[in-house]
């Protein structure tokens, strides 16, 4: 699904750069449930904003499920991300003034589907997630729980190829976790391939491969074994 | 444009944010009201003006002489000039198709009238009909002279409004009745009022030929008044009314053996420069108010430019979640673009409402001598609203087209 070979980044500031990655060489199977640790500053995001065509490598090539992905204009790109990625993200990222049902809906928006379909997908996905009652309220109605139960639910209405977390339980209590766990797990099971990015143990052993990142190279890559988030909680 | 989609999300937008739109629309709507309402004053000034020298505007000129003031062919100064019959009716005859209106006057000096135990002292002046109109003259009783009354040198007068209150105290019929003046009778044929007021209805004209032989006139005349065609175009008709006032001054000057230079022994007073004055007045009270009207929408223009500038700035962080979910970078514009088109348009019209309403009832009320019926050429109005609206629109397409091409990276890392 994902393929990544000899991955480089340095951000410039001013005169002097910053190499971030160094060399990544990396693949994702169709259906794999992968975190990405490492310290902070490793490049854990800058690795997955690549991936998910929000930065752009300096070097290096990208497939993502056989499609090479380099020098792709805005309106490709922009096509891309719809159609094959979904986000998640640690700040929830929701638009403010829109309601859960229309955040979710965003995509399909974009996707150029119309008003009456898009709310009923919408409204499925945010069943999946248990929040089918609070499809009309705003994102500052809801905790930080439900706020990123509504972004996956956004992430998924688009039925990407790909999932992409940037550590989507950062900003939630340990509880609260295990619950985004357990979703993101049971989305896995259904076939759905998911990058998190992470730096907490306990939320990496729920998936089933680790990727260690240091100093912009990958340093261990295995699978473990999937701890069942709902047996925590 | 006509995309429904577009549409309901542009409208969810502006409902969601009601202080933004609001303050977008109050900019706009205001810009637009106080212009309209600068431009109707100013159309009101310049009707007032207009109106206050209505009553004299009219493109006529005068002749009158006096003694030469310069020598000329040998003939010494202090000559005094005298204009004839004859520099009437050639005048009229050389000119015919040029004039409008004209008529030669003859003065009688001591103009003493009497009706009964009434009398008192006033111009009188033998006239062609054509006077009245010269004059502005509006019959308030009976005719004013007609061609028949100088044919058969008839002994009629027709009385200034003034003239006729003092004689005529007890208010009986004045038309037929018979004055006196300097002892010889006339009959009354009609009565005048002159927007000129009491001054100008303190007059008597009599037939000019009947005045000129009664009154031992000989062949001697007072002045010559014409006027010319009206004309649409101001400057037209000044330069029209220059031009053969040069030309009649040349010919009488010639005819009279007078330096073309003495301006004194023939003087030709053309009222249409009098008039100019108001007209650059009234020019300049445009190009005033046009003036104060452009930097107007200038100040429209940078508010509403100030404001899109905030707008996509306050945005550029959804701006990057709605590409990071695959908006593309026409639709980001498009949607920033929509709404401030929509807003603007909006409440410019608003603004264009509010302000010909204003203008509609409460311009009528206004009662002043210098301004009269404020009032804008709706074209001109509409027209600035469509400037705002599209500067609006070309002040928004910058900031959205920047936006639409950062990186979703950076947008999205934006607080
Ligand atoms: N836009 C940028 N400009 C300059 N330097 C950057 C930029 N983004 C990241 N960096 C630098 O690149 C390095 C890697 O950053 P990155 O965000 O990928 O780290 P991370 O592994 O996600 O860390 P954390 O766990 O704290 O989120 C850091 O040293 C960071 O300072
Ligand atoms: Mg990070």
């Amino acid at each position: 699904m994902i393929e990544i070979k000899n991955l480089h980044k340095s951000y410039k500031m001013g005169t002097n750069s910053l190499h971030v990655l160094k060399g990544i060489n990396f693949s994702v199977a169709e259906g794999e449930l992968v975190s990405i640790m490492g310290s902070s500053g490793s490049g854990k995001s800058t690795l997955l904003n690549i991936l998910g065509m929000l930065d752009e490598a300096d070097e290096g090539s990208y497939t993502l499920d056989g499609l090479p992905i380099k020098n792709l204009n805005e309106k490709i790109a922009a096509q891309y991300r719809n159609k094959f990625l979904g986000f998640i993200f640690q700040s929830f990222n929701l638009i403010s003034y829109k309601n859960a049902l229309d955040n979710v809906g965003l995509p399909l928006y974009y996707q150029g589907i119309k008003h009456k379909e898009r709310v009923e997908i919408a409204m499925s996905y945010l069943e999946k997630v248990g929040l089918a009652d609070w499809a009309g309220h705003l994102p500052n109605e809801l905790s930080g729980g439900q706020k990123q139960r509504v972004a996956i639910a956004r992430a998924l209405a688009s039925n990407p190829k790909v999932l992409l977390a940037d550590e989507p339980t950062g900003a939630l209590d340990t509880k609260t976790s295990y619950e985004v766990m357990d979703l993101i797990q049971g989305i896995n099971e259904e076939g759905r391939t998911i990058l998190i990015v992470t730096h907490e143990h306990d939320i990496a052993e729920m998936t089933k491969r680790i990727v260690n990142l240091k100093d912009g190279v990958i340093i261990d890559d295995s699978k473990v074994n999937q701890v069942r988030a709902l047996s925590n909680v | 444009m006509f995309d429904l989609e577009r549409w309901q999300e542009i409208f969810e937008t502006i409902s969601k944010n009601k202080l933004r739109t609001f303050l977008t629309g109050l900019s706009v709507a205001s810009g637009i009201f106080i212009l309209v309402i600068l431009l109707g004053i100013g159309q009101g000034m310049q009707n007032g003006i207009a109106k206050e020298f209505e009553q004299d505007a009219s493109n006529m000129l005068s002749v009158w002489t006096n003694v030469t003031s310069k020598e000329y062919k040998g003939l010494n100064p202090g000559r005094q000039i005298t204009l004839k019959n004859d520099d009437y009716t050639q005048t009229v005859n050389k000119y015919n198709d040029q004039l409008e209106y004209k008529s030669s006057v003859f003065r009688i000096w001591s103009g003493l009238i009497n009706y009964k135990k009434e009398s008192g002292n006033y111009r009188v002046e033998g006239v062609w009909p054509d006077l009245q109109f010269l004059e502005n003259a509006k019959m308030t009783q009976g005719r004013f002279l007609n061609y028949r009354d100088i044919d058969n040198v008839e002994k009629v007068v027709v009385l200034g409004n003034k003239v006729k209150n003092d004689l005529f105290k007890n208010g009986e019929d004045v038309i037929g009745k018979y004055v006196q003046i300097s002892d010889i009778n006339f009959k009354v044929i009609g009565v005048f009022s002159d927007p000129g007021g009491e001054r100008d209805e303190s007059v008597v004209f009599l037939p000019i030929s009947t005045a000129q032989m009664v009154f031992n006139g000989g062949n001697d005349l007072r002045r010559l008044a014409f006027t010319l065609p009206q004309r649409d175009n101001f400057e037209q008709a000044l330069a029209e009314s220059e031009k053969f006032s040069e030309e009649l001054g040349a010919y009488l000057k010639e005819k009279h053996s007078v330096a073309p230079d003495d301006n004194r022994a023939i003087t030709i007073n053309n009222s249409l420069e009098n008039t100019k004055r108001f007209y650059d007045l009234n020019k300049m009270i445009e190009m005033f108010f046009w003036g104060v009207g452009i930097c107007t929408i200038i100040a429209g223009i940078v508010g509403v430019s100030n404001i899109m500038l905030i707008i996509v700035k306050e945005r550029t962080k959804e701006i990057g979640i709605r590409k990071a979910l695959g908006a593309q970078p026409l639709s980001i514009i498009g949607m920033i673009l929509h709404e401030s088109i929509f807003v603007t348009t909006i409440s410019g019209f608003i603004g264009l409402i509010f302000s010909l309403a204003l203008l509609e009832f409460v311009g009528p009320l206004i009662e002043t001598e210098y301004i009269a019926n404020p009032s804008v050429d709706f074209n001109v109005a509409l027209t600035t609203v469509f400037i705002l609206v599209l500067a609006g629109a070309i002040a928004g397409f910058f900031p959205a087209w920047r936006a639409a091409r950062i990186k979703p990276i950076i947008a999205l890392r934006d607080e």
